[in-house]
């Protein structure tokens, strides 16, 4: 479906938070020499315009939902900006998830016990993650399941707390529908609400089809798909406080 | 951990040049890609702008520009665009905007010149024009065979044996015998040679058959000239022609010999024999079937053959020079038969004449669809009241049965049935005259077919008469080109295919092309214009090239481009009327993008950018535009 040209929602949210400054807060409390490395790196002004700011498309495949029983079975990233991604940049860890692999999980990302058998733990991850991660802005498509996960991760692994700003390509997705015109009604009428899973989102901009649940294509697929959306609905000099959360 | 990138080397692999490389360079540059995004009408390139990608598309749809704003090309899923930058001082040459949301896959300049110096393929594949790939295809697609790649002079067995005409009879016998060898050609060493002729001094030859019939059986006195038996009129060949050239000139002229020649030196002679071994089946079987058939029932009993024999020289690999020669040689005997049946029907003609096949059969390029284009030229004392009646009922059953074998007829009319073509040589004259002296670009539209002629049967010199006479008369005849040229502009090629429907130079869709219409007859048109200026009496558009070549009015590699986009039009028709053919549908010319094969279709479109710029050459050569005014 075409979309029209949306003059730009965001200027009805309020600004997110102030990532630079909490990230110098987080460096005072932080132990972990990586993670404090990662908070002394610092994150961009808020005020940054889009065009300017570096971008990582990040993630995480998992055992299950829960961010509390279940755990992290492979991180995929990739960074970028508005104008390329990088994929020779691009990383792919799997790793040993803490409690044993349901085999439900195993149905959908096609992860094996054998392939993670011999897989580091994510302990030794951290730091690689860390550096790749350092001074560039998240984006990633459903914001609970990374925060909540590596969350949960750095707090049961190293007793850390693992903050970073993130910018969720599904919630810009939403906004969209609910903003283009009638959207709202439809709603209310109990139409169909069109779907905002990753592969359905990026059909809207004709993104190719990716194999989905492999989680460094679905970074891929996730900065194309912001990239896409930007350039559809956005301005590239607003603030990336708009944006972040 | 440096992540693999499977999606991108997935595609990458499916498409040229990448498809070519081995699995591990592939994944290798997959993982050195950069991906953007535009939107549509976004500007990609910029004119001038510096250029350090190779761009792939993949997904969408981008144009490409020429400076002059005119689109050159349309892309889609696996188009590459930017590689001309590349190449040249890294600065964009062909601009190029998005007109549909595309996503790009961004290959940097080091990984491009590193598959640029390492594969040849790449390099062929990214670095030559629309004319070089062409000819490279050209060549792809001729799989080496032995008819069409062997030259006839690996066929000699030994040096021509040549003699004297005025030695005696007995002679001439002892020499064949001493050589081994079953003819012996005749020179004149005092024949003065005009300046360009190609016949040398041999004057003829004398054959075992000869001496039986001519000597033995006459009871002739063996100290006779032998000049005095020998066949005169002979027909030779270039040492560089191609063993099924052979064939179809003795099939054509009934020959058992045919001397083999370089620079008007016989360098040998090949015997009906030494070509068999080559050649041991169909178009030979067929042209003496049709010879054998005792009337047109028969003959149309013969049509599945045809079928048969094309689609099994298609097989073979065989070019569409041969493919063409022999149907037209096959079309040539179906007339000839037809005629002499028609006489033993009707009787003696009362006058002199000559059949003309017109058209694709005159250019020895015709193919299995086709319809039949014929005249007749009549003896200068032809009268109405007297003749009208028996050549009314020879060409009306040579039509019909002609009809019958496949060639259907003419629905402009231009047939022997049709009264305005029958005409005397002088008329006939007459008329081209007028058509040259007095060009009218609408009367000209109809009458281009007649530019083509082989005389088929009778007084077949009267055809070569009129080919002299047209080849005098339109040589330095600028009105003439002029309005030959405007309408040899009438017939466009499509811009090219995009996904799966040809498009339109004005962006129309079509959902099939005529191949015919739109490729293979406007590039004869073009090339009859350049033979007609360089007076040149070839029918066959490859001949008419190598003269036109010679001649030297074309820039430089310009004749072999239209050769080799001719030749691939031409095998890409013949490739798919023989598939329908085996299929059991009927064959027609035309052709879906969805039915090609991702090599014809883009070499396809080189071909019609050359056809589109030979035409644009030919405006700028015969000034045709101002043809209507003048």
């Amino acid at each position: 479906m075409p979309m029209s040209k949306l003059p730009g929602f965001f200027p009805l949210a309020p600004p997110g938070p102030r990532w630079s400054q909490r990230f110098e807060e987080l460096a005072e409390k932080a132990k972990d020499k990586p993670l404090k490395q990662y908070y002394q790196n610092g994150m961009i002004s808020g005020e940054t315009p889009l065009s300017e700011v570096p971008f990582v498309a990040l993630d995480l495949e998992t055992t299950g939902l829960d961010s509390k029983r279940d755990d992290i079975v492979s991180v995929g990233l990739v960074p970028f900006d508005l104008r390329r991604v990088y994929c020779r940049q691009a990383k792919h860890w799997l790793v040993r998830p803490l409690p044993p692999l349901s085999s439900e999980s195993v149905v959908i990302h096609g992860i094996t016990h054998s392939d993670i058998a011999d897989a580091p733990s994510l302990n030794h991850v951290f730091e690689p993650l860390l550096e790749a991660l350092a001074g560039k802005v998240v984006v990633v498509h459903y914001k609970s399941i990374e925060r909540n996960f590596l969350a949960q991760a750095f707090s049961k692994r190293l007793q850390e707390e693992f903050q970073f700003p993130l910018v969720d390509t599904m919630e810009i997705e939403a906004n969209v529908h609910r903003q283009l015109r009638w959207g709202w009604w439809q709603e209310m009428m109990g139409k169909k609400r069109v779907s905002l899973r990753l592969s359905a989102s990026r059909q809207r901009y004709s993104l190719p089809h990716y194999q989905s649940h492999h989680a460094q294509i679905d970074a891929q697929a996730t900065a194309e798909l912001f990239i896409a959306q930007v350039r559809h609905h956005l301005k590239e000099d607003i603030a990336i406080n708009t944006l972040w959360r | 951990m440096q992540a693999e990138q499977i999606e991108i080397a997935g595609f990458l692999s499916q498409y040229p040049p990448f498809e070519q490389l081995p699995q591990e360079r592939i994944d290798a540059l997959a993982q050195m890609v950069e991906v953007a995004y535009y939107r549509e009408g976004d500007e990609i390139l910029r004119f001038g702008d510096p250029i350090h990608d190779l761009f792939v598309v993949r997904s969408g749809v981008v144009e490409v520009y020429r400076r002059n704003g005119d689109l050159y090309n349309r892309l889609t899923e696996g188009g590459l665009f930017g590689q001309m930058g590349l190449l040249v001082k890294n600065q964009v040459r062909f601009p190029v905007r998005a007109v549909e949301d595309s996503l790009v896959y961004c290959i940097p300049e080091e990984s491009f010149e590193q598959l640029y110096n390492e594969f040849e393929e790449f390099a062929d594949f990214v670095a030559i024009e629309d004319s070089d790939r062409m000819r490279n295809a050209v060549v792809e697609q001729a799989n080496p065979n032995d008819m069409t790649t062997s030259k006839v002079k690996n066929l000699i067995q030994s040096e021509a044996v040549v003699a004297n005409r005025d030695i005696s009879i007995r002679a001439a016998a002892q020499m064949m015998d001493e050589h081994a060898v079953s003819y012996l050609l005749i020179e004149d060493p005092e024949l003065q040679l005009e300046e360009d002729s190609d016949d040398g001094r041999v004057i003829g030859i004398v054959t075992d058959s000869d001496l039986r019939s001519k000597v033995l059986a006459a009871g002739l006195d063996y100290e006779t000239e032998v000049g005095e038996v020998m066949t005169t009129g002979l027909s030779a060949l270039d040492h560089n022609a191609y063993v099924y050239e052979a064939m179809l000139m003795m099939l054509r002229n009934n020959l058992q010999h045919l001397p083999i020649v370089k620079r008007q030196r016989p360098l040998g002679v090949v015997s009906l024999a030494d070509i068999l071994h080559y050649e041991s089946q169909s178009s030979l079987l067929l042209v003496q079937s049709i010879y054998r058939a005792q009337n047109r029932e028969e003959l149309a009993l013969l049509l599945p053959q045809v079928k048969d024999c094309f689609v099994r020289m298609v097989n073979e690999d065989a070019n569409s020079h041969m493919i063409g020669s022999a149907m037209s040689v096959i079309g040539r005997s179906f007339k000839q038969r037809l005629l002499e049946l028609a006489e033993e029907q009707f009787g003696e003609p009362p006058i002199p004449y000559c059949f003309v096949a017109l058209g694709s059969m005159a250019r020895d390029e015709q193919l299995i669809v086709t319809d039949q284009d014929n005249a007749l030229i009549l003896d200068d004392s032809y009268q109405a009241e007297l003749h009208q009646g028996y050549f009314e009922q020879l060409a009306g059953f040579v039509c019909e049965g002609l009809n019958e074998c496949g060639y259907v007829l003419c629905s402009g009319g231009i047939m022997a049935t049709n009264p305005k073509w029958r005409m005397t040589l002088s008329e006939w004259e007459e008329r081209f005259g007028e058509w040259i002296d007095n060009p009218d670009p609408k009367a000209l539209l109809n009458s281009s077919i007649f530019f083509d002629l082989d005389g088929v049967w009778g007084r077949v010199d009267w055809a070569e008469q009129l080919k002299s006479f047209v080849a005098r008369r339109a040589r330095r005849n600028n009105r003439f080109l002029a309005s030959l040229a405007r309408n040899a502009l009438s017939r466009t090629p499509p811009l090219g295919f995009f996904k799966d429907f040809v498009m339109e130079k004005d962006g129309r869709h079509n959902n099939s092309i005529n191949l015919k219409r739109r490729g293979s007859a406007p590039l004869s048109d073009v090339i009859r214009v350049h033979a007609l200026a360089v007076g040149s009496r070839a029918q066959n558009s490859f001949e008419r090239l190598d003269e036109i070549i010679e001649a030297g009015i074309l820039p430089k590699g310009r004749g072999q481009d239209l050769r080799d986009s001719l030749e691939f039009i031409l095998m890409v028709r013949i490739r798919h009327q023989a598939m329908d053919i085996e299929q059991g549908i009927d064959a027609d010319n035309n052709i879906e993008p969805e039915n090609m094969s991702e090599f014809e279709r883009r070499h396809l479109k080189d071909a019609f950018q050359i056809l589109s710029n030979a035409q644009n050459f030919l405006k700028f050569r015969y000034h045709s535009n101002r043809a209507g005014l003048s």
